[in-house]
């Protein structure tokens, strides 16, 4: 009935240079986990969550006292087999009551270092399509292998999706390293075996010039009794390597990785322009009602690279040549910014008078080739309605929607040989290569160098559901580049 | 409290840091920095992509931290859409005045949807146990039906419950307002998908992805007033379901419940028949900031008695229609 405080942290909390990162500097950090069935990634989550101090007390008495009713029992390493740790990720009932899990759910833990939002994503049905959702965020993410059984078709097939999207680290848990004895070689040949097929797919450092994953880590771990997961083990004294939460505390996360490298993208999402409409907390702050009589700004979130005040920029409106300008206000809720970069959402101020609108994007001047109608791409197919030629879509590209006609379907993916086979249509799951005609040209980039602008949904026009994820392969211009051939 | 760090020190964002420096060199967005930005984000899209949205607000934190972020996403203008609020006929006066307070001071519509009217025409009955959260969902679909509303902005976060956990960002209701978590959008990178069709509408869930911390961390940042019952003061309360019921109009306390008056707080404001305080001295945002940062209770366990009537209570609210 008292809000129940552990004294001891709230003690460090307050007196203790922890306070400082904890609350007021730490960054955020998204990362999934991708599994095949049984490979214990329930519990390497549960793992995560108890060991951060994330599980709150009525949690873990619900499922202590679950983990009781179930038989649940033994005694681990650190004292906390005597509960399921699966059960503290147990969704909805009717997942409960068919030892299932349905869909991505997301689950929050902080460190003294980061925040961390993971995309928790099952393994067993749909595995594409949840992995796809689960990576398109994700700064990193880590896949689950079962030391008994290796690599597995499966372990190849997520591999494959995670180069496709682009993750930028992937961590490879070798799990159950205890029922295989804390075996050095066990784990040095599946080591291989993920390094193996991280250089057929172009994973890991060296090839991280190609536009592959920039790391790729292997870790032995057992989540069941915690070995490397928060903490280095002494069972497993071969291995030199980080814990897993020492690997996603430091690892750098996408936007730092990128948003140097990149040139400046902003989608409009909305024009701001009051006139006269001001808000009455605005003015009643001070906000003088004549100077904001013409404002006018683009909304939106930057996608890409950074912005200073005074920047070259050029708009992008489909049918029209790209128009040059200048920026002259980079404003957020009040104050005036004199730079902003990605992810900020801000709103812009330009030097010219244009008619600009939403689905428009502002771009650092002379970065942007020309806008394509013509779409090579590369599609997850995530509906159970399958994809034919001659299908009308809607593509949804930064925030405009255009209609589009699938020309043809050129091929799929055998994710397990990494091979295209020949197909003229894809089903759920599937992930294939197409070429649609847009019904507008839109400012397209390669998805291997632009995980945001290369980006785009494809959205049933009948009822509005998603059907696939799409990366855009290349620009008309560059199709015949080899580096594109997955 | 004895260290005295304040933000202004420590959270350097983008914005913050010398303008000289190269983007290269700059610090990363706070954590705090970047959830504000994908909110404001999500905010404008659901305005952008929406013939007629409108927001949920209830005078809690989450609502008014939401309210909060459509002032910044809209600056210098307006909030461009309505305020709903589901009067359950059992709130706490001081959180009605606080939004009637707040609406007047940002020149807003509200639209109120009255549990109680629905009891007096018979649409609703009074439950056994008087708690009137689980009532909420009638009024609620028939204001968003009446208003013909398209969107709805709600300030539930997936740190919540298990069952909001795995909803959409954007999540698609049906004609009878039902969420089918088995048939949910894939939701991918920032674009969001909001397409419906007539009779459907969306729920949109801006701050899914902050964590109670969090909110209590940017309403101490930003400077946002709440009500007044989210921090420490005396109350007359008495025991009831292991939690500290307010004494009020409709919380009378029964023959062999004593009535105290404690120093106490409430984490969640919702109906008086079924939100309970917690003991607590945390009298100001930090001390709060604090407290949460250090308790060992989630805050729905602690204060909510309908999320203790089954493991998958609001799992099934939220099929049925609710928040």
């Amino acid at each position: 009935m008292t809000t129940d405080i552990d004294t001891a942290r709230a003690a460090a909390l307050l007196d203790e240079a922890p306070l400082a990162s904890r609350f007021l500097s730490s960054t955020l950090f998204r990362f999934a986990t991708a599994g095949s069935v049984d490979d214990g990634k329930s519990t390497l989550v549960g793992r995560l969550l108890h060991d951060s101090k994330a599980i709150l007390a009525d949690q873990l008495d619900a499922v202590a006292r679950t983990s009781a009713d179930r038989g649940f029992g033994g005694e681990g390493a650190t004292g906390t087999r005597a509960i399921d740790l699966a059960l503290l990720t147990d969704g909805l009932r009717a997942e409960r009551e068919q030892g299932i899990t349905i869909d991505v759910a997301y689950r929050y833990f902080a460190t003294d270092r980061r925040s961390f939002i993971l995309a928790d994503c099952p393994g067993h049905v749909q595995y594409t399509k949840n992995t796809v959702t689960g990576a398109s965020t994700a700064d990193a993410v880590v896949v689950l292998i079962d030391a008994r059984k290796g690599v597995l078709e499966q372990t190849r097939r997520h591999l494959s999706v995670l180069q496709l999207l682009r993750v930028a680290h992937v961590i490879v848990a070798v799990n159950k390293i205890d029922l295989v004895d804390f075996s050095e070689d066990v784990f040095r040949g599946i080591e291989a075996d993920v390094q193996q097929v991280g250089r057929e797919l172009g994973l890991g450092r060296e090839e991280s010039n190609t536009g592959g994953v920039a790391d790729l880590f292997v870790i032995p771990v057992s989540a069941l009794d915690g070995d490397n997961v928060v903490d280095r083990s002494a069972r497993t004294p071969w291995y030199e390597g980080p814990a897993l939460l020492e690997v996603l505390e430091t690892l750098p996360a996408a936007d730092e990785l990128e948003s140097h490298l990149e040139s400046f993208r902003f989608p409009v999402q909305l024009v701001i322009r009051p006139q006269g409409a001001l808000a009455p907390d605005a003015v009643a702050g001070g906000l003088d009602p004549e100077a904001y009589r013409d404002y006018r700004a683009y909304a939106g979130q930057i996608t890409e690279g950074s912005v200073k005040l005074g920047d070259q920029v050029s708009v992008l409106t489909p049918g029209q040549a790209p128009r040059t300008t200048t920026v002259t206000g980079i404003d957020f809720a009040g104050r005036e910014l004199a730079e902003a970069a990605a992810p900020q959402s801000v709103a812009l101020r330009l030097a010219d008078e244009f008619d600009v609108a939403r689905g428009d994007t502002i771009a650092a001047a002379g970065t942007v080739r020309e806008s394509s109608a013509d779409l090579y791409a590369a599609l997850c197919w995530l509906s159970p309605k399958p994809l034919r030629e001659g299908a009308k879509v809607l593509v949804k590209h930064g925030t405009r929607t255009v209609q589009a006609l699938v020309r043809n379907v050129t091929g799929k993916l055998d994710l397990a040989s990494f091979g295209l086979e020949p197909t003229t249509t894809l089903e759920l799951n599937d992930i294939g290569h197409a070429q649609l005609r847009l019904s507008a040209p839109l400012p397209l980039e390669n998805y291997l160098h632009h995980r945001r602008t290369g980006a785009f949904l494809v959205i049933d026009p009948l009822d509005g559901n998603t059907l696939a994820a799409g990366l855009v392969k290349d620009h008309p211009g560059d199709h015949e580049d080899e580096r594109y051939s997955i | 409290m004895s260290t005295q760090i304040t933000h202004e020190d420590l959270e350097l964002s983008v914005l913050e840091t010398d303008a000289t420096k190269t983007p290269t060199s700059t610090a990363r967005l706070s954590s705090l920095d970047t959830l504000e930005s994908e909110a404001i984000h999500i905010i404008r899209e659901v305005v952008a992509e929406f013939e007629k949205p409108a927001l949920l607000f209830s005078g809690g934190k989450d609502s008014v931290v939401m309210l909060h972020l459509a002032t910044k996403a809209f600056w210098p203008g307006k909030v461009p859409f309505p305020v709903l609020h589901v009067d359950t006929g059992h709130n706490f006066p001081e959180v009605i005045d606080f939004r009637d307070r707040t609406v007047e001071r940002l020149g807003l519509k509200l639209v109120v949807g009255s549990v109680q009217e629905f009891i007096d025409s018979g649409e609703l009955a009074e439950r056994a146990d008087g708690t009137r959260n689980p009532l909420q969902t009638v009024p609620l679909l028939d204001a968003i039906q009446r208003n013909k509303f398209d969107a709805v902005f709600g300030g539930g976060r997936r740190d919540e419950d298990k069952a909001r956990a795995k909803e959409r960002i954007l999540s698609l209701r049906d004609e009878f307002g039902q969420w089918d978590p088995r048939n949910q959008r894939p939701e991918l990178w920032n674009l969001y998908n909001g397409r419906h069709t007539v009779g459907q509408h969306v729920r949109a869930f801006p701050i899914s992805n902050w964590t109670e911390l969090d909110v209590w961390r940017y309403i101490e940042r930003e400077n946002i007033e709440l009500p007044g019952l989210y921090y420490a003061h005396d109350r007359e309360v008495f025991a009831r379901d292991g939690m500290w019921r307010a004494v009020g109009e409709v919380s009378q306390p029964r023959e062999h419940e004593e009535v105290l008056t404690k120093t106490v707080r409430y984490r969640t404001v919702g109906d008086m028949s079924c939100t309970g305080a917690v003991e607590s001295a945390a009298a100001t945002v930090r001390d709060v900031v604090i407290e949460v940062a250090a308790s060992t209770i989630t805050e729905r366990g602690a204060t909510r008695a309908d999320d203790r009537i089954s493991e998958a209570a609001m799992e099934d609210r939220k099929k049925d229609g609710y928040f």
